[in-house]
């Protein structure tokens, strides 16, 4: 009980720096914008193509109609995903930095509050703010139920934009605790930029004709998960690797709060 | 209200503390001093579970630091160095802040956040941010801060640091209107602020306790080791042959003089008194004795003499 009111403390606090500074709001402008105009492009894409095959269709008879969520939402959830490996070292590189610099983690150290509540909450300040820029990317996608004539499917759409949650999360965590590691925020920006960078290029490792060790490696790279979720498909596997990076992130940051003060 | 034993801490191979001890008991405001990098200021982290020790213990309300952090957290102010501050943040949602994490229940939030801001008068700054407040209402908005939750130990590094005179003395009066319903730990590198406001004084120096005891004790305790200013008639060569041939005298020097009137400083050995030996001799060798006074060290002059001078601390320490 005290434990959810001290990581509610957290987050409320996190959030008002978030929003009493321009971070929030850059970050919820870039962010919307984006996925504005990915979707803008996205649908004169389906516009174009769908012309495409209706020509085909008149000529050689047949025709066949192109699915919204195959040739408009998937492509955007994937872009999306870039977005947020670069918006996502903003929201998380000044959580512990800034504290260290500012002294002020002297008082949450001293105050009583668990090392474990205050990483917690921090983390969950930024995934919040994250899942609210996700909810206001997705007013876009809920226009098309206002004007397509039929409406994409919306169960594809909900797990895509849950993989895309998940994914932008595990950045989230590492970010939190590259920020636990240097009094800079800078720093601690770039560096979480260089590691969300090598986590989403271990992807690209995937080769089917490849041996045991690249499948490996594809396996730990976060867009190899991203796949199956934006087709719609709940795969628990996924679900699972998304939130042990995000323990394994947190982990490491608890630790890394903890073992700072030894050291100290 | 705090036990300390045989406290200490390492950084490495640098000692930061070593092996210092003290008690605070429930209502006293005791005075940690010393010079800067003396251990002061770790010492006090340790006391509020910002580091762990290297060695030994310590109970603040019953409670080990080490053991039951979380217990002894909730009774703990705690004011650093440099006020752990929101730059960005209202004055008010600071302390609310503040308040949420020290466990003040929702209920009392209110009361407690307009107590403290009242009691530490920040009140008329309450909705400014941080950030643009002076460097006086930080210390201030710091000190609301540690009093926040009503803790029985109030634990404050340096609060006077970098303070206009006027602030000093207000920050002062607000000290000692804490102690009695609060255990004040402060520390300090300025003297007069000891004498001032603490009623017991803790001298630390490169990480050891040099001295405990009360500021008047303190200053009664060295003062045999004082001088005696010996104001005498006469030649000036004879009175310092006369002064000097007193048994237990250390020393005697001359401080010049005026209208034919010889001053002389002595020094005499500690816990002696050789006023009345000293005015026997000057009177017998046939000079007026015009004066004859104790000066009592300031308590700056008993610190310069304890934590310059190794040979005077160890009598010190010892004792």
């Amino acid at each position: 009980m005290t434990a959810l009111r001290n990581v509610a403390a957290i987050v409320g606090k996190e959030w008002r720096h978030y929003f009493g500074s321009p971070i929030a709001w850059v970050a919820l402008f870039v962010w919307t914008m984006l996925f504005g105009i990915f979707f803008y492009f996205a649908l004169s894409y389906f516009l174009e193509a769908s012309m495409r095959v209706a020509q085909q269709g008149m000529e050689f008879g047949g025709g066949m109609k192109l699915s919204l969520n195959e040739v408009m939402i998937r492509p955007l959830f994937h872009n999306m995903a870039v977005v947020a490996l670069f918006i996502a070292p903003m929201l998380t590189m000044r959580l512990f930095a800034e504290e260290k610099r500012q002294g002020t983690i002297e008082l949450l150290a001293t105050s009583p509050v668990s090392d474990l509540q205050v990483v917690l909450g921090k983390f969950l300040a930024a995934a919040g703010l994250y899942a609210l820029m996700i909810l206001a990317g997705l007013v876009n996608v809920a226009l098309m139920w206002a004007y397509a004539s039929s409406p994409p499917e919306w169960k594809p759409i909900l797990t895509g934009a849950l993989g895309l949650f998940l994914l932008g999360s595990c950045f989230l965590a590492m970010g939190t605790f590259v920020s636990t590691l240097t009094r800079n925020q800078i720093v601690a920006g770039i560096l979480s930029f260089c590691l969300f960078l090598g986590m989403w290029t271990l992807g690209w490792a995937e080769d089917p004709m490849g041996g045991p060790v690249s499948k490996v490696v594809a396996y730990l790279g976060v867009t190899t998960h991203l796949e199956d979720l934006v087709k719609g498909v709940v795969d628990l596997k996924d679900v699972v690797f998304y939130l042990s990076v995000i323990t394994f992130g947190l982990f490491l940051a608890h630790q890394s709060v903890e073992s700072q003060r030894w050291r100290a | 209200m705090i036990e300390v034993d045989g406290l200490t801490k390492r950084y490495g191979r640098a000692t930061a503390v070593d092996g210092v001890s003290f008690r605070v008991e429930r209502g006293e405001i005791l005075g940690f001093l010393g010079p800067n990098g003396a251990g002061k200021t770790t010492t006090m982290r340790i006391l509020t579970c910002y580091l762990p020790p290297t060695d030994g213990t310590a109970r603040v309300a019953g409670h080990d630091v080490f053991a039951q952090p979380m217990e002894v957290k909730k009774r703990v102010g705690y004011l650093p160095e440099t006020p752990p501050l929101y730059p960005d943040m209202s004055v008010r949602d600071y302390l609310d802040f503040c308040a949420r994490i020290k466990g003040v229940p929702g209920s009392e939030r209110r009361t407690r956040v307009a107590d403290a801001m009242e009691k530490c008068r920040v009140g008329d700054v309450r909705d400014k941010l941080i950030a643009k407040l002076s460097k006086g209402y930080r210390q201030r908005v710091g000190l609301a801060q540690a009093i926040l939750h009503n803790p029985d130990v109030l634990i404050l590094d340096e609060p006077t640091a970098g303070l206009d005179p006027k602030q000093i003395i207000e920050t002062r009066e607000l000290i000692r209107s804490l102690a009695g319903s609060h255990t004040v730990v402060l520390s300090t590198h300025i003297l007069p602020e000891v004498s001032m406001t603490c009623g017991r004084v803790v001298i630390i120096n490169k990480g050891r306790v040099v001295a405990e005891d009360t500021p008047d004790n303190l200053t009664r305790r060295l003062k045999g080791a004082g001088t005696i200013r010996v104001e005498a008639r006469g030649d000036a060569a004879a009175v310092l042959e006369a002064v000097r041939a007193v048994p237990g005298v250390l020393a005697a020097h001359p401080r010049g003089g005026h209208d034919g009137v010889v001053v002389v400083d002595v020094e005499a050995e500690a816990g002696r008194d050789v006023r009345a030996e000293l005015a026997w001799a000057v009177v017998t060798k046939g000079h007026g004795l015009v004066g004859l006074q104790q000066m009592g060290m300031s308590l700056e002059e008993i610190f310069l003499h304890l934590t310059t001078t190794d040979a005077a601390a160890e009598p010190a320490s010892a004792a």
